[in-house]
C-alpha cells in the first residue's frame, strides 16, 4: 500500500511538533497572563503596535519549541559525548584543557558581558578612576572581559576536578561566598555592583545545557560518583568565580 | 522587511555566540580525540535547531515581551500612577508601592517559567535523579524563589536599605539550610541560582529596577539600580533547598507516626 506510507511517517512528526509547540506555549502562558491582566486591569492604556506584539509572541513560542527540540537532539548529546570520550581517553590534561576552554570560549564572546564591561568602564571613567592613571577606557573594558572569561574557565576546570575527586560542593561554594564577603569589604565601591552582575551574566542559554550535560555525563561515567550529587555544581562555580576575580581585578587596578 | 533585517542580525549574532563552542568541539574531535562523532547528522540538525530556535526566540522577545514589559515597568513606577497627581514621592511610605511589589512578584515568577536554561537544567535534573526530581516541580520552586527575590529587590530600592545586608542575611540562611538539607539536592539548588539570571528575566527585571530607581528620590542608578539580579540568584537557592527539606520532612513523617502508633499499642 504505497499511499499509506507518508501518513505513517508524517503523522508522528506532526504530532511531535504540535506537542512541542503546546509545551512551549505552556511555558510562556504565565508571562502572557501577567502582561495582559496588568495591561487590562491596572495600567489600562492601549497597547502600542498590537500586531507586532502578537507576531513576536508567536515567534517566541516557535523559537522555544525549536530550541527545546535542538537541546534534546544536539546540545545534550554532544555534551555527554564529549564527557564520555574524554573520560575514556583517560587524559586528565586534555579533560581539564577542554573544561577551561569551554568556560573561557563561551564567555569571552558573550554579548551581555561585552555590554556590562563597557558600561562598567563608563562608570569608572565618570568616577575618575581610570584614564588618569595610564589605563584607557577600552583597555579597562577588555581587561574586565578577559578577567571574567578567565574566571569562568577556571570555574569549570575547578568544577570538573571536584567531580573527579568527589569533593563535597557546599564547602567550596560556601567558602567561596565567605571569600566574596571579605573581598567586598576591601573592594572599591564602583566595582562591587559590576562584580555581582558579572556572576549572573556569564551563564548563557547555550552554555548552561552544555555544561550541565558535561557535568552529569562525567559524574555518570566515573565510578563512585552520583550524577545527582556530583554532576551539578558547575554553573554555581561559574556564577561565583567571576565575582571574586572581578573584585580582585578592581582592587589591583585601583590601588 | 524591517523584521527580516532585524532577524538576520539576531541570527548572525547567535551564530557568532555559538561559533567558539563549535570550534572548540570540532578542534577537540579532530586533534585530541581523533574519533568519528556518533550520530553526527542528528547532532548537526539539533545544533541548527538550537541556533534557529534561539534566534527566533530572541527576535520574538524584542518584538513583544521586552518593549511591553519595559513600558509597563515605566508606567507602573510612574509617580503619577503610584501616588496620584497631587502627591509627591517624598510623602509616600513604602506601602504606597503595592502595585510594584505585585508586578515584581508576578514578573519574576512568569519570566522564570519561560527561561530556556532552566528548562534545560530541569530536564537534566529529571534524568540524573532518574525521575525523582520532576521538571515542573523544580521550575515552579525556582520561579517562586525568583518571585520572592525580585519583590524584595524592589522593596530594597524603595526603602533605600543597603544591598549587602540582604545578601549577607540570605547567604546565612543558605548556610544554615545547607547543613540540614538532603545531600543530593545541594548541588542542583546552587546551580538553580545561576541559571535564573538569563535571557528573559534579566532585561525585564533590570528595566523594572532602573525604572523604579528613577522614581525614588535619592536613588543612585549606578549603585542601586543593580542588585535585582543578585536577589534573583540568591532566593532560588533558598527555595529549592527549602522545598527539598519540606519534601524530605513530609516523606519521613508518616513513618514516625506509624512508629508512635505501634508504641502506643
Amino acid at each position: 500500500m504505497p499511499d499509506k506510507k507518508p501518513s505513517i511517517t508524517i503523522r508522528p512528526v506532526l504530532f511531535l511538533a504540535l506537542k512541542k509547540l503546546r509545551a512551549a506555549f505552556a511555558d510562556l502562558l504565565p508571562i502572557i497572563l501577567v502582561i495582559s491582566v496588568f495591561q487590562l486591569l491596572v495600567v489600562r492604556q492601549p497597547l502600542p503596535n498590537l500586531g507586532s506584539v502578537i507576531i513576536g509572541g508567536l515567534l517566541v513560542v516557535l523559537g522555544l519549541a525549536l530550541f527545546v527540540q535542538g537541546l534534546e537532539m544536539g546540545l545534550f548529546p554532544i555534551g555527554e559525548a564529549m564527557a564520555y570520550a574524554l573520560a575514556r581517553k583517560g587524559s586528565l590534561f586534555w579533560l581539564l584543557c577542554f573544561a577551561f576552554a569551554l568556560g573561557f570560549a563561551t564567555t569571552i564572546a558573550e554579548p551581555a558581558l561585552i555590554a556590562v564591561a563597557n558600561e562598567a568602564a563608563e562608570i569608572a571613567k565618570q568616577g575618575g578612576l581610570i584614564d588618569t592613571g595610564g589605563i584607557s577606557k577600552d583597555g579597562y573594558a577588555l581587561g574586565l572581559r578577559l578577567c571574567v572569561a578567565f574566571s569562568v574557565g577556571f570555574a569549570i576546570l575547578l568544577g570538573v576536578i571536584r567531580i573527579l575527586k568527589g569533593w563535597p560542593l557546599h564547602y567550596l561554594i560556601l567558602g567561596g561566598y565567605g571569600l566574596v564577603m571579605l573581598i567586598t569589604m576591601a573592594a572599591p565601591e564602583e566595582i562591587i555592583g559590576i562584580a555581582y552582575d558579572a556572576g549572573g551574566v556569564t551563564t548563557s542559554t547555550v552554555t548552561v545545557p552544555l555544561v550541565a550535560a558535561l557535568g552529569v555525563g562525567l559524574a555518570s561515567v566515573i565510578k563512585g560518583r552520583n550524577p545527582m550529587t556530583d554532576g551539578f555544581g558547575l554553573i554555581a562555580f561559574a556564577s561565583l568565580m567571576p565575582i571574586i576575580f572581578v573584585m580582585s581585578y578592581g582592587i589591583i587596578i585601583f590601588h | 522587511m524591517y523584521f527580516l533585517g532585524d532577524f538576520t542580525n539576531i541570527l548572525l549574532a547567535t551564530c557568532r555566540d555559538v561559533l567558539p563552542i563549535i570550534l572548540l568541539i570540532t578542534g577537540f574531535q579532530l586533534f585530541v580525540l581523533r574519533q568519528p562523532i556518533p550520530h553526527l547528522r542528528r547532532l548537526v540538525v539539533g545544533g541548527a535547531y538550537v541556533v534557529l530556535g534561539l534566534a527566533l526566540f530572541l527576535a520574538g522577545l524584542e518584538m513583544s515581551l521586552f518593549p511591553l514589559g519595559k513600558i509597563m515597568a515605566a508606567q507602573l513606577s510612574d509617580p503619577e500612577f503610584l501616588f496620584g497627581i497631587n502627591q509627591t514621592a517624598t510623602q509616600a511610605g513604602w506601602t504606597a508601592y503595592a502595585w510594584i511589589y505585585l508586578f515584581a512578584a508576578l514578573l519574576g515568577f512568569s519570566t522564570t517559567i519561560a527561561e530556556p536554561s532552566l528548562i534545560a537544567v530541569a530536564y537534566k535534573a529529571n534524568e540524573a535523579s532518574s525521575g525523582t526530581v520532576k521538571p515542573w516541580g523544580l521550575r515552579l520552586t525556582v520561579a517562586v524563589g525568583v518571585s520572592v527575590g525580585v519583590t524584595l529587590g524592589t522593596f530594597r530600592i524603595v526603602t533605600g536599605t543597603p544591598l549587602y545586608m540582604y545578601i549577607l542575611a540570605g547567604y546565612l540562611v543558605v548556610l544554615i539550610q545547607t547543613i540540614f538539607a538532603p545531600r543530593n539536592i545541594i548541588a542542583l539548588a546552587y546551580d538553580s541560582g545561576g541559571v535564573t539570571s538569563s535571557t528573559v528575566t534579566v532585561p525585564l527585571v533590570t528595566a523594572l529596577g532602573l525604572g523604579l530607581c528613577d522614581t525614588i528620590p535619592g536613588c543612585n542608578m549606578a549603585l542601586d539600580g543593580f542588585g535585582m539580579i543578585a536577589f534573583a540568584c540568591l532566593f532560588p537557592i533558598i527555595a529549592v533547598l527549602g522545598y527539598a527539606q519540606a519534601a524530605h520532612w513530609y516523606a519521613s513523617r508518616p513513618k514516625t507516626r506509624v512508629k508512635e502508633k505501634k508504641n502506643e499499642i
